[in-house]
């Protein structure tokens, strides 16, 4: 078993003091063996998923986990289950984990939920132990590409309502800078159309020169990946890097932070290596060239995606954005960048709505639309395509109808330099 | 127990249908292929079955091109075998043809019990499964669920009119067209159906098929929308009142 890296310093030097660390127990991981552990060796032995047998049972994964505030949850709690013979894999907490990073930003031990859940969850997939909502949308993926079970025909139909070119590389002769990857939501969903169609007319606006894949896309297939489906993501990425390296292009623009997430650190493994920015990125150093004149009144909080922030480290760029748009009064939120609340829809929490109510109080984007509402925000403003959806739901059903609207940074953009 | 499933790939409805107007004609080529629904369940019947006795699965598909990942497919979620019928078959052959051809295969390759799916998008009346016993002599039922080993005979359901359900038993060689498995047909992971596809081969079995009395299909058209669905718009009230004054208005609701 690789063995946990320890943090604690053996002797420390403080103020010419020599503090030797000898009391401290914790260089290793302890092993407690008063336990029949062979449930947490089961889990510990599938490759990724070493981390969890790390966890020394500080308790500060829980008072960060977002699953903890709507039910009974934390990596504190799984390893513990699982030290008493718990079954991970046949527990329903394997499919609750949206892996936000908020655990392993605090855990002394480095126990990586992010490298544990998809190793465990893939296992179960292979032995049929997946929620059926879950697999639906993995074979949605398989046979159209996309999650949403849409025809693979249709999902260049959102151009026609953007009014402005979106050429298609296929039809394209010519190198292009920018190649738009879109993703799924943002090509087939009513909402993730709307944010599609201002960016579109936002890089026309802005001359760049840009062509998008087409029907030749497919989904990135990350959220997938961290599902549990490896086989299925190797396939969507072979499948990507093979179209994209048939084109010529600078450097690709995601408008999804899974996707982002996907090339930035996955592709490459697979051959896919190119230099890769968010949008909120590439349109950050060109604020100046936007013309954001019509003002925008209104009280505006973002939230932070995990893949976009805690994930990859992005915070500015959309805050810079947002501060430029004239008349726009941005406020924080109290779970606002490294801290931030997750929308509930990652790591294929997206497609198991059904099945994580039956096990939490609330959703997860309730409770961020609810913190929304209490920092008096009248637009909560979002960038990555899962959230538009999960929270205009959560405004519904918290009662918030007509008080909180929901706008993609690229919406607000557009507004702002009356392109829609 | 040799169990014989018989599986075959149909237009994808998701995608829409592909029809040349003017001829009449679906253009096959240009429209996407997927396995038939029902033929999903009689492979997980027929895995239930092995789980339950042992039995030995044997998935079959006549080459009408692109089954092969169909057939990996069921061999991950664990078939033994997996055969393709080789001969002069194309995406438009017909069922009496297909049903020939698997009859051909069945005679020299003896199996004691055959699945299909009860129907098939382009084989709404399930004349696949009829026909094969037909042509082999053997017992047939279709529309049936719950399909198990009793010795050397089988027992299962059959819907019948009026809320019944019959119960049947069969000896063997029977054909059964399956209307749904006891589950959910099983997902196949990604990466299984890939290791397959590594490291197993889909037996390959030449079959010559003498003319056959066939149908001539003239055109394929959608028919005329007769009359038109009113789609209600509005927020929520506004929806619910309209439902409401349409079912007052039809008389459908009491008091
Ligand atoms: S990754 Fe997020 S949801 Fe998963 S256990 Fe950690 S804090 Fe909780
Ligand atoms: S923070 Fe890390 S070590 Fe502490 S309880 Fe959570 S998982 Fe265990």
């Amino acid at each position: 078993m690789q063995k946990a890296k320890s943090i604690e310093l053996e002797v420390a030097v403080v103020n010419g003091i020599e503090l030797p660390g000898h009391w401290n127990r914790m260089f290793e991981p302890r092993v407690i063996s008063e336990y029949d552990l062979s449930v947490l060796d089961q889990v510990t032995s599938i490759p990724g998923a070493e981390s969890l047998g790390y966890c020394y049972q500080c308790g500060k994964c829980t008072a960060v986990c977002p699953v903890e505030t709507v039910g009974d949850y934390s990596p504190r709690k799984i390893f513990r289950k699982t030290q008493l013979g718990v079954s991970l894999m046949d527990s329903p907490d394997l499919w609750l984990c949206t892996t936000c990073r908020n655990c392993l930003r605090v855990c002394p031990k480095e126990v990586n939920m992010i490298d544990i859940m998809p190793a465990v969850r893939e296992q179960a997939v292979l032995e049929g132990k997946a929620p059926a909502e879950l697999l639906t949308a993995f074979e949605n993926t398989a046979r159209y590409g996309n999650p949403l079970g849409e025809p693979p025909r249709k999902r260049t139909e959102w151009v026609k309502s953007a009014e402005v070119p979106v050429p298609v590389m296929s039809q394209v002769k010519a190198p292009v800078d920018v190649l738009w990857f879109v993703e799924c939501y943002p090509s087939y969903h009513p909402r993730g159309k709307d944010a599609s169609v201002a960016l579109a007319r936002l890089f026309n606006a802005l001359g760049v020169e840009f062509g998008i894949l087409g029907t030749e896309e497919k989904c990135s297939g990350d959220s997938q990946r961290m599902a549990g489906e490896k086989g299925l993501f190797e396939m969507l990425a072979e499948h990507n890097i093979k179209m994209l390296s048939k084109y010529q292009f600078n450097q690709i623009v995601v408008t999804d932070p899974h996707a982002f997430n996907a090339f930035l650190h996955e592709y490459p493994k697979y051959g896919g290596q190119w230099p890769v920015q968010h949008y909120t990125q590439f349109l950050a150093p060109l604020i100046d060239q936007m013309h954001l004149t019509r003002p925008l009144n209104k009280k505006v909080t973002f939230h932070d995606p995990c893949y976009l922030g805690r994930h990859n480290g992005e915070y500015e760029a959309p805050r810079d954005l947002l501060k430029a748009i004239p008349g726009l009064d941005l406020v924080e939120m109290g779970h606002c960048r490294e801290t931030a609340y997750c929308c509930g829809g990652g790591g294929g929490g997206m497609w198991l709505d059904s099945f994580t109510r039956d096990y939490t109080s609330q959703r997860l984007s309730e409770k961020r639309v609810l913190e929304a509402v209490e920092y008096g925000a009248d637009i909560l403003a979002v960038t990555c395509p899962y959230e538009v959806s999960r929270f205009e739901d959560a405004v519904k059903s918290t009662g918030n109808g007509g008080r909180l609207e929901v706008k993609d940074i690229a919406e607000l953009l557009a507004y702002s330099a009356e392109l829609i | 127990m040799r169990i014989l499933v018989l599986t075959k790939s149909v237009p994808d409805l998701v995608e829409e249908l592909v029809l040349d107007e003017d001829s009449g004609e679906l253009l096959h080529d240009e429209m996407t292929y997927v396995p038939s629904e029902w033929d999903d369940h009689a492979v997980e019947e027929a895995l239930l079955i092995k789980e339950d006795s042992n039995a030995d699965v044997t998935v079959l598909a006549v080459d009408t091109g692109d089954v092969d990942n169909m057939l990996f497919t069921a061999l991950a979620k664990g078939a033994d075998r997996a055969i393709k019928l080789q001969g002069d078959f194309d995406l438009s052959t017909s069922n009496r043809k297909r049903a020939q051809a698997i009859a051909h295969y069945v005679k020299e390759n003896p199996y004691d019990l055959i699945l299909s799916g009860v129907q098939a998008i382009d084989d709404i009346d399930g004349q696949i499964p009829a026909m094969v016993a037909g042509l082999l002599g053997m017992p047939h039922a279709s529309v049936v669920t719950d399909v198990r080993l009793d010795g050397d005979r089988v027992h299962f359901h059959q819907e019948y009119g009026g809320g019944l359900q019959a119960e049947l038993a069969s000896q063997t060689p029977v054909v059964l067209g399956i209307q749904a498995a006891r589950k959910p047909p099983r997902y196949a992971s990604i990466a299984k159906v890939r290791q397959m596809m590594k490291s197993s081969v889909l037996e390959e079995v030449e079959v010559a098929v003498e003319e056959v009395p066939e149908l001539e299909i003239r055109r394929f058209f959608k028919p005329v929308a007769a009359g038109h669905a009113e789609m209600i718009d509005g927020d929520a009230e506004e929806v619910a009142e309209r439902i409401v004054s349409i079912l007052k208005e039809r008389n459908l609701v009491r008091g």
